[in-house]
Parts: structure tokens; C-alpha cells; sequence
């Protein structure tokens, strides 16, 4: 074992005193290698922070449910979330947002804990500041996904317990998207699924995208903006029945799920509440036939 | 009350350091709960701290005003939450010696705690209690919460601690968005009254506070109503029935 | 001779399988809000009617109201083979001595033997019940735990969701209750489980009994039916599944013959 993951011992930048379960997670979450792992197989990793104490011990970990989609196009990316903030069978509020714009063309969604969730999108918006501030230009979606990847194994050892995917257009304008696992390990697709309904959605995505599951000649039509849209909330609608840490209805019946759609052809859902922080302030020269496409469809689910 | 924080830790090894032991909570408060008005927002909490099946301290506040547009309110840990309201305190003496008339808004106090709080965690030494933030600011409420992990959220109502499985529903049910600081503080009072009931960590005297354009009301410790004589009580649900059980 | 008490031996086995690192087979859950209110004249029992296996809703539109008698029925919490083999016990028991006594069944029997049973199996039969009807002393209300104990009172809930419909019948009961104010209170009371607690979904059934009548009201309350279907749906042109290999078999000869029969005397009737 590594012997900074002995128990007791306190290593630098590590919080103290994580005893034998700490390795064990983590040795889990590296065999994982390179598939994106969800909320849905992957149980909370759990701190035995005091082998032998009586008292039950701090776990810092929290699963928040949720579900988040990319399915990339030929020049345009959708990426959607549910808004619910699960916690237990209980239901703290149903609007948060799982969602992240992080320039004009590229979105970040995240399933997982909500409080992890929250300090890296502030990470990640600081850095995009940063580099838009020193080099004058937005990140491109592939320098995202590399940044993004290397802030996840920025703490290999004490994840963020996150599920991204990130979507959105490239420079040469074709869409693309990211999945990923909690520690960085991700791989560029053309549909991703994770959280709580990967196993239940990804299936779905990857026949009706992807072709699979079909005869290897019979040939997959490519899907339109408004098509894939209309998939992806089908998606969240059936998965809405059937996983309970999926998707939620408003108190007052309103909508949970807002789609919105941008020129350029990126989707992204998010919150009125937390517009504020997803409209990002900083985009700069953003064309008004962006802001004027934009379309709120909405969809509720139980 | 916490146990560890800078004890050393037999098994560690004095080359380690003092090791921080892992805290449970032991004297704690229970439900918050809070409604966003048209006019401003309300909390409301009861008065008493438990430990254990214990009532250990019947009228202590679990509210805090921190400025003139901002109030907090706790469950969980007593002890943590007055060490909130002791870092909260040092900001606002802080931004009261810049003396430049600025004062951090609700939303940036309750940022601020969410720093704090998913900090302390990230430390392995949390502050254990789920703490509501009410504001009125620019003309418009603001209400979110914290817990111990950092999970953070603003919302148009929210309950904590018991207030969760027994409160919220009840808030959803009543909410609407025209609803008046005066509605509300009706309002939460049922609703502590229903928690009163049902949850034995809660007691029936209560304090509600509203944050409103005219600034922080934090209301005196008052005794709710309480009807113990529905008929069917009274009568027992099996009067005229003879059987054994 | 064989002494009397009961046997556990296989509880202590499974545990010690459990602690052994077996995974024994997983029973199917009921994540439920179920509850009962008692009204002048009768009682109101309520359920929701989603069944879950782990995060997953196994089945979205069960019946959790059992029958025990004609004028009692029962709902069930916990976990499913267990609250529908248990009032099916019952119900048979209760069946048999109805037509052996000529007379109506009483609810304090049903209770009766619902508790002795639950007991004898000291909670290792995970039924949590709320059990109602009227009988000759009237409208009678009570709850069954696991372990055999048993409350009786004018309102009760039971399940994941019992919290939250417990909140709505703290802060909406009253005296003299009608019909159809507690038939609403349930309603509510269903709807908070259903809307605030992840186990309980789908939809609100009902049962109101009253002297000599009983109501089974499936479906009372639709909360949330599905809002979106995809346009275009979903169809699959024939080809798309490959197929790599066919073979047809005949019938074996020896198995079965098929021989024509020609008969004038033969006729259709419809």
C-alpha cells in the first residue's frame, strides 16, 4: 500500500486521518480505468476514519442523484440535465442547476454531490476567466476537456464525487462531447450518459445515435437539432419513471427541465434561478441572433 | 461540544501531530425552516437544544442576525453554530473597519458560509449543523441553505433537520409566490406546531425572524397553541369497543 | 417429544452468511406512503402504487390495499411478498371462519391475528400495515408493525412517505369528519407522500368503507402522468435486428400426430 494511505498518517495536502477505506475506494476508482463511471454503479465511497472508534464517524460524501446527457451532431451539441437535489428519499428543493456554461461554445453538465459540484464549476470558471483574460480568446472544447480532466486528478486522492459530461462545438465546427469519471479519466464520444440513469439512457442513445444493437449495414439517420432534442427529453422523460433519483416535478407544476437552445447549436439546460451564474457575464461580441434563438421547451417529469 | 480539534490521538505517532478526530454531534438543534415572501423572507426555529433524548437547553436562539439585510438560522450542532456566528461577526466587524459603506450582501454571506463550511469538511473537521440564510436585498429576498458537506441551495421555501420529511411538504403545499411576510410567519408557526407533534426534539416554544425592506425582526421566544382535545382522542379511537387490545 | 417456542436457527445462519460476505437474494421493497382516517360512519384507507427494487420503480402501478374481508381491508408497507402473503393468510383464515360461523368478520380479529402472526416471526416478516373496516362496533382504525405491536387511532401512516402524509393529517384533521372531507385528507396525504418522498410515486387508491359498503377507487388521483412523448416515436424497420442463422424444425412425428378428419357430421356452432 502506499504509504501515504496508511492509516493514521497524515499526509501533506490529505486530510487527516482516513484510515483503511480510503485506499480501498480509491484502489476501486482507478481499476475503473477508462469507462465513465456514474452514480448509479458506483456506491459513495465511504471514510473508515477511525478504525476501532465507537462514535460513527464523518463520511464527507453525498449523493445528489441526478442525471446528465451530451449527444453531439454534426455541427451542434446537446447537453441536458434534471434539476433535482436528492438527498436520501428525501427531495431538499427541486431546482438547482446541474449545468455550466462555460463559453460559447461549451457547456459543462455534472451528476453527483452538489457541494462538490459547486466548487468545481467555480474552479473551472475561474480558470476559463484566467485564460480568457491572459490570452484575449475562449477556450476551445478540446483544451476544456484536457482542463477539466487535469483539475479531476488535481484530486486524485480526495475526488470530487462528480459525473461530467461536457459538450459543445469544436474549431472546426462539429460537435462533440466528453464523458467522464470522477478522477479524470475521459474520452471524446458522440453520446454520453451519467448519474443515476446512465444504464437505463445510454442504451437508448447508443441505438438510436450510435446505430447499435442493429444490423451492422442497416443504415443510421442522422438526427437534426430539433430530432436530438427531442430524443434526449424523451430520455429523461422515460427515466423519470422508472429511476427514483431522476428527474422531479416542480411543487407548482412548472417544469424542472429547461432546454434552452443556442445558435451555434448547443443546448444547454439550466435554472432562471441560477441564470446568473450559467449566462456567463464575460462572453463578450455575443450575437443577438444567439440570444434571440434561444427557446425554452419544456418537459416535466415525476 | 466536540471532541477531538486538536487533541492528539494516541496510534498516530508524535512525528504525525495532533490528528483531528472525526466529531459527532452531541448538543443539537433541530428543524429550520423558511419561506421567500413578495415582501421579504421569514425563518422560524424552536428553542431548544437536545442532547441526546435529553432536553438540555430549553430557551437558547438558533437565530442569528448578521447584518441589517441578513439572518441565519441553525440545526445540528449547537456549539458549531456559535462558532458560525463568531466567524460571521469577525466578516461584518471586518467590513465595518474598511468603513467604505459596503456590506456584503445575503447572497455573498451565504457564499461565504459555503466556503466555510465545505472548507471545514474538505478538513475532515466539519461544522455539523444545516444552516438557513434569509435576505432582503435591492428590493428582493434571498433564501438558501449549507449543510455540513457544503451542499448549497437557494430556493423558495426550505426546511432542514426533521423539517425536511415533515416541513417541506407542507411548504410546498402552501407556497405561492405572492405569498406575504405576514402569510408566512402564520404560515411556518403551523407548520412548527405540526413539527412540535411529531418530531420529540422539537419543542413548542419557537422564534421567528423576517428579514423585510425595513431591515432584521427578530421576534421574542413565544409559546405556540396546542390542541390535545380532538374528540376522537378524548373518546379513544375505540370507545364502546371491549376487546383486549 | 418435541419441545415448544420458536426456532431461529436460520436467522442466525443467514446472518452469519451476510457477515461472511453471501449476498443473500434481494426482496423486492415497497418504498410506500400508506395511510387510513377514520369519519363519522366509516374509514378512509389511502396508497400510493409505486413498487421500488433498489433506485429502480419496479412497478408503477401496484395495489397496495389488500383485501381481508368485505368490510376490512388492509394496506401494506415493507416488503412485498411479506404485506401480500400476510393479508392473504389472514383473509383465507378469516374467509373459512365466516362460513363456519355465518357471521360478519370483526376487525379485532383480523387485527388479532395479523399481530400473533407478524409477532410469531419476531420482524422477520417485514410488514408494516394499516388496517381498516367497520364492523358491528362501528368504524375501527388501526396500524401493525413489523414486530407485532399494534396503535389505534383516528389517523395513522405507515411507510418511506409516512412523515410526510403524518404532517398533513397533524395540520388538517378535525373533529366530525364526512365522507368526503377525509377521502380529500387521504388524498392529501397520499399526494405529500407521493410528490415529497422518493419511494412513493404514481398514483392515489383509495378505499372508503362504511356500514355494509365498500368502495375500491383505483386511480383516485393521477399526480403525475407522464408529459412528454418523443413525436416521432419509435419504429424499427424489419431487417434491422441481423439474422446470422435459420433453421425450422418440424413438429416430431412421434410427439404429435395431425391428421385431417374429414366428417360429414361435423358442425360449427356459435
Amino acid at each position: 500500500m502506499d504509504p501515504l494511505l496508511r492509516p493514521g498518517h497524515n499526509a501533506p495536502h490529505l486530510p487527516a486521518a482516513m484510515g483503511p477505506g480510503y485506499a480501498d475506494v480509491f484502489d476501486r476508482l482507478s481499476r475503473q480505468g477508462g469507462r465513465v463511471e456514474t452514480t448509479g454503479t458506483n456506491a459513495l465511497p465511504t471514510f473508515d476514519a477511525h478504525a476501532g472508534a465507537k462514535q460513527a464517524s464523518f463520511q464527507p460524501y453525498q449523493n445528489n442523484g441526478g442525471s446528465v446527457v451530451a449527444v453531439a451532431g454534426k455541427d451542434f451539441c446537446v447537453v441536458a440535465s434534471d434539476t433535482r437535489f436528492g438527498l436520501g428519499f428525501a427531495v431538499p428543493t427541486r431546482m438547482i442547476s446541474r449545468n455550466l456554461v462555460l463559453n460559447d461554445k461549451v457547456v459543462l453538465a455534472t451528476a453527483g454531490m452538489q457541494a462538490d459540484t459547486c466548487t468545481l464549476h467555480k474552479v473551472l470558471r475561474i480558470r476559463l476567466d484566467m485564460y480568457r483574460q491572459n490570452h484575449g480568446k475562449d477556450m476551445s472544447l478540446g483544451a476544456v476537456s484536457q482542463l477539466l480532466s487535469n483539475t479531476l486528478y488535481y484530486k486524485r486522492f480526495f475526488p470530487y464525487y462528480t459525473f461530467n459530461v461536457l459538450g459543445g462545438v469544436d474549431e472546426n465546427g462539429e460537435g462533440f462531447c466528453y464523458g467522464y469519471d470522477a478522477i479524470g479519466s475521459h474520452e471524446k464520444v458522440k453520446v454520453v450518459c451519467t448519474g443515476s440513469s446512465q444504464s437505463l439512457i445510454q442504451p437508448v442513445l447508443d441505438n438510436q445515435v450510435d446505430g447499435k444493437q442493429m444490423y451492422d449495414g442497416q443504415p443510421v439517420a442522422e438526427l437534426s437539432l430539433e430530432q436530438t432534442v427531442e430524443l434526449v427529453k424523451d430520455c429523461f422523460s422515460s427515466a423519470g419513471e422508472r429511476d427514483i433519483y431522476t428527474v422531479g416535478l416542480d411543487g407548482r407544476g412548472q417544469p424542472p427541465l429547461y432546454v434552452k437552445i443556442l445558435k451555434l447549436a448547443f443546448v444547454l439546460t439550466s435554472h432562471p434561478l441560477r441564470s446568473k451564474y450559467t449566462r456567463s457575464h464575460f462572453i463578450q461580441g455575443q450575437s443577438p441572433a444567439v440570444r434571440d434563438s434561444q427557446t425554452t421547451t419544456d418537459t416535466y417529469f415525476t | 461540544m466536540k471532541i477531538g480539534g486538536g487533541h492528539v490521538r494516541g496510534g498516530g505517532g508524535a512525528a504525525d501531530g495532533p490528528v483531528k478526530v472525526t466529531q459527532t454531534p452531541y448538543v443539537v438543534g433541530s428543524s429550520v425552516l423558511g419561506v421567500k415572501c413578495i415582501d421579504g423572507v421569514v425563518i422560524s426555529s424552536d428553542t431548544l437544544a437536545s442532547y441526546g433524548s435529553m432536553a438540555k437547553f430549553r430557551k437558547i436562539s438558533r437565530i442569528h442576525k448578521v447584518s441589517d439585510a441578513c439572518v441565519i438560522g441553525a440545526g445540528g450542532e449547537f456549539s458549531d453554530f456559535q462558532e458560525i456566528k463568531k466567524t460571521m461577526d469577525g466578516v461584518m466587524i471586518e467590513q465595518f473597519c474598511m468603513d467604505d459603506g459596503y456590506v456584503l450582501t445575503p447572497s455573498a454571506i451565504h457564499q461565504y458560509l459555503v466556503r466555510v463550511m465545505y472548507g471545514r469538511r474538505n478538513k475532515m473537521d466539519p461544522l455539523w449543523n444545516q444552516v438557513v440564510m434569509a435576505g432582503f436585498h435591492d428590493g428582493k429576498a434571498t433564501l438558501g441553505m449549507v449543510d455540513q458537506v457544503g451542499s448549497n441551495f437557494e430556493s423558495e421555501v426550505i426546511a432542514t433537520g426533521y423539517g425536511l420529511y415533515m416541513g417541506l411538504p407542507l411548504l410546498r403545499n402552501a407556497y405561492r409566490p405572492d405569498i406575504t411576510v405576514a402569510e408566512a410567519k402564520k404560515l411556518l408557526e403551523d407548520i412548527m406546531r405540526v413539527l412540535f407533534y411529531r418530531d420529540a426534539r422539537t419543542s413548542n416554544s419557537i422564534q421567528i425572524a423576517a428579514v423585510t425592506k425595513d431591515g432584521v425582526e427578530i421576534s421574542e421566544f413565544y409559546d405556540l397553541e396546542t390542541k390535545w382535545d380532538y374528540q376522537r382522542f378524548v373518546d379513544g379511537a375505540r370507545s364502546g369497543d371491549v376487546s383486549t387490545w | 417429544m418435541e419441545r415448544g417456542g420458536f426456532s431461529f436457527d436460520n436467522c442466525v445462519r443467514n446472518a452469519m452468511l451476510e457477515s461472511a460476505g453471501y449476498q443473500p437474494p434481494k426482496a423486492r421493497k415497497t418504498g410506500t406512503t400508506i395511510c387510513g382516517v377514520i369519519f363519522e360512519g366509516g374509514v378512509v384507507l389511502g396508497a400510493d402504487t409505486r413498487a421500488t427494487s433498489g433506485n429502480v420503480v419496479f412497478e408503477k402501478n401496484c395495489e397496495k390495499i389488500h383485501y381481508i374481508a368485505p368490510n376490512i381491508y388492509c394496506c401494506g408497507a415493507g416488503t412485498a411478498a411479506d404485506t401480500e402473503n400476510t393479508t392473504g393468510l389472514i383473509a383465507s383464515q378469516l374467509e373459512l371462519h365466516r362460513l363456519s360461523t355465518g357471521r360478519e368478520s370483526r376487525v379485532i380479529t383480523s387485527l388479532t391475528m395479523l399481530k400473533q402472526m407478524l409477532f410469531k416471526y419476531q420482524g422477520h416478516v417485514s410488514a408494516a400495515l394499516v388496517l381498516g373496516g367497520v364492523d358491528l362496533k362501528g368504524p375501527h382504525l388501526y396500524t401493525v408493525y413489523p414486530h407485532g405491536s399494534s396503535d389505534s387511532l383516528p389517523y395513522v401512516t405507515m411507510g418511506s412517505g409516512s412523515l410526510a402524509a403524518m404532517a398533513v393529517f397533524e395540520a388538517n384533521y378535525k373533529d366530525n369528519l364526512t365522507e368526503e372531507e377525509a377521502k380529500l385528507l387521504v388524498k392529501q396525504a397520499i399526494s405529500a407522500g407521493i410528490f415529497n418522498d422518493l419511494g412513493s410515486g404514481g398514483n392515489v387508491n383509495l378505499c372508503v368503507i362504511k356500514k355494509g359498503k365498500t368502495e375500491v377507487i383505483k386511480g383516485y388521483a393521477q399526480e403525475n402522468p407522464r408529459k412528454y412523448r418523443r413525436p416521432a416515436g419509435y419504429s424499427f424497420p424489419t431487417g434491422t435486428t441481423s439474422v446470422l442463422e435459420s433453421k425450422f424444425q418440424r413438429p416430431v412425428s412421434e410427439i404429435a400426430v395431425v391428421t385431417e378428419v374429414v366428417s360429414e357430421s361435423v358442425s360449427m356452432e356459435t
